[in-house]
């Protein structure tokens, strides 16, 4: 069987990759994609630990089930947003969002 | 644990909420078959939902004896969670008050039912004792917010705050998240009182649980608006709708301090062995008040005044948990007081701002010149919800700030308590300066009377009188937090 720190630093390496993607880029659109890596690094993790801990108990699998619905509600009110504001200013890109600032 | 039996108790306890349910779902049916001006009726009858909610969980849910864990665990019946709730219902009450008359809000039954789902999810918040259930309410309740946020799609404005809110907080969820995944990884529970077992055997290395409490910790810093993660809060608090401004910078804000009650002081608290996050929370509650204070004083916008005031709020709380050490129950209780006083005081600000908003179409400080003559008791009103904001008797925020700043010295943080006193002199200046713009500027050519809607006149006058019960009598709702923070250990 694989080892699971296999799992861990894959899921790690996922995550890092996101993290860097949502402070690197400047498109909204990019941002999220770079979340929605994120959130699939913490399903590996959670599933990886569940199958290598205690497997009768399920907890780690519900949160995983749960992780991944949030996941997609959360998408889904970030894209309308985006749209909303992509009607009315032609831009998603971070920097021409700049009607509020200290 | 037992996945198979639940009581009736069990749904007893949750009762409130499956109340706003039904709340919620009558107001979306409310909104398909209202027509006309009684749309607005949508507001009065989300405001009685929540009271009638609060009154229910005041009748059948109060808990009683010793706290339970109920659902298998995922959730904890106890007097500080249901303290919480309280609190969360009647700012949801407030606020479907204070939004009736915006545009574009106050006649919109999905914005009332989005506003619902958001209450119910910080009612979840509270009470939450697992990291699964805890997870699903934080983002039922961010998700909610979000969409609040850019509710005006016609509004450059609000729909850019909803986006870069969604943005900033789904990437510090997600941090977050990450940490509880490793948590449970390392302790083999999602449940905080499994995981404070398993962490107290101290299996686990104390670097490992420094970088896990400092993932959560980014999580929770951003609901908090705690230094570094505020950046989001002035520019959301400004576009966002003023309504929604006042909910998220109260409720939101007190339910990531639940949060940060339950997943710090429970699960990863010094029993097991692991306060490495003291220090560091200690650092964050002095930059925090401290930053906060010091950029308000520049600001020209009465929302982005108020957002800035509302990151020192937050500094301040956090200086109660820093005494958690050696009083742990004094420093709950001080906090939980600290968060209603802020609760009332800062609604009721907010409230004034929409007010004066729709009189005179502008959140600029400078065109509040002259405001007591156009409306007195507004401008008497504002008066007590700022002195309250400052810290002066015999108002809420005074006692607010005495008791924590009596946790802090009785600690014997003494560095801290000075750097809290400073910086109440700091944000003194500041409210005065508003308060005279108010009250002696003239008030410009021509400028007609503020007249003040029935609602409004509701929820300010309620959030006055108790601004000023807060104050004086403040024993029993300052008992209900001491029972509260005694119910948590």
């Amino acid at each position: 069987m694989i080892p699971l720190e296999w799992y861990l630093i894959l899921s790690s390496v996922l995550f890092c990759v996101g993290l860097y993607g949502v402070l690197a880029r400047r498109n909204a659109i990019a941002i999220m994609m770079c979340l929605e890596l994120m959130m699939t690094s913490i399903t590996i993790n959670l599933v990886a630990f569940w199958r290598y801990g205690n497997v009768a108990n399920l907890s780690g699998q519900v949160f995983a089930v749960i992780v991944f619905a949030v996941a997609a509600a959360e998408a889904t009110v970030g894209l309308a947003l985006a749209i909303s504001i992509y009607r009315n200013r032609d831009t998603v890109v971070a920097n021409d969002l700049n009607l509020l600032k200290w | 644990m037992d996945f198979t039996t639940f009581e009736a108790a069990h749904f007893l306890a949750i009762l409130p909420e499956i109340v706003l349910i039904a709340v919620a779902a009558l107001v979306m049916f409310m909104d398909v078959v209202q027509k006309g001006e009684s749309r607005r009726m949508m507001g009065y009858v989300t405001a009685i939902g929540l009271m009638a909610a609060m009154f229910i969980g005041i009748g059948f849910s109060l808990p009683m004896g010793d706290p339970k864990l109920l659902f298998g665990g995922t959730i904890r019946h106890d007097m500080l969670g249901f303290v919480f709730r309280m609190m969360f219902l009647v700012a949801g009450a407030i606020t479907a008050l204070i939004t009736m008359d915006v545009k574009g809000l106050g006649k919109r039954g999905d914005f009332y039912a989005v506003l619902i789902a958001a209450v119910i999810g910080m009612n979840f918040m509270a009470i939450a004792s697992d990291l699964i259930m805890l997870y699903l309410a934080i983002e039922t309740t961010s998700i909610s917010a979000y969409a609040l946020t850019g509710f005006l799609l016609n509004s450059d404005r609000s729909a850019e705050s909803g986006l870069k809110y969604f943005l900033f907080g789904a990437v510090t969820s997600t941090v977050m998240l990450f940490g509880f995944s490793l948590l449970y990884g390392f302790t083999g529970h999602t449940n905080l009182y499994g995981i404070a077992e398993a962490l107290g055997a101290g299996n686990v290395p104390f670097v490992t649980l420094i970088g896990i409490a400092v993932m959560i910790l980014v999580g929770i810093g951003f609901k908090i608006s705690a230094f570094p993660f505020h950046f989001w809060t002035p520019d959301v608090y400004e576009g966002a709708p003023t309504p929604i401004t006042a909910f998220v910078s109260t409720a939101s804000k007190t339910a990531g301090f639940i949060v940060l009650i339950r997943v710090f002081i429970i699960a990863l608290s010094t029993n097991s062995g692991v306060a490495g996050w003291l220090p560091l929370m200690m650092a964050i509650a002095a930059v925090t008040t401290t930053i906060g204070n010091l950029v308000a004083l520049a600001q020209t916008n009465i929302k982005r005044l108020l957002a800035y005031s509302s990151i020192a709020h937050a500094g301040y709380t956090l200086m109660a948990f820093v005494a958690f050490e050696s009083q742990p129950e004094q420093s709950v209780s001080a906090a939980t007081f600290y968060l209603m006083t802020y609760i009332a005081t800062n609604l009721l600000a907010f409230a004034i701002i929409i007010v004066f908003a729709r009189a005179a179409g502008s959140d600029e400080i400078k065109d509040y010149a002259g405001m007591s003559r156009r409306s007195p008791y507004l401008a008497h009103m504002m008066l007590v919800a700022f002195l309250s904001l400052a810290g002066i008797p015999p108002l809420a925020g005074f006692l607010g700030k005495f008791f924590i700043f009596k946790v802090v010295v009785d600690a014997g943080l003494y560095w801290l308590a000075i750097v809290g006193a400073i910086n109440a002199l700091v944000a003194l200046y500041y409210y005065l300066i508003v308060m005279k713009v108010v009250y002696v500027d003239p008030a410009p050519e021509g400028a007609s009377k503020i007249s003040i809607t029935r609602p409004y006149q509701i929820a300010m006058v309620a959030l006055t009188i108790s601004v000023i019960v807060l104050g004086t009598a403040a024993t029993p709702w300052y008992n209900w937090a001491i029972a509260g923070a005694s119910s948590l250990f």
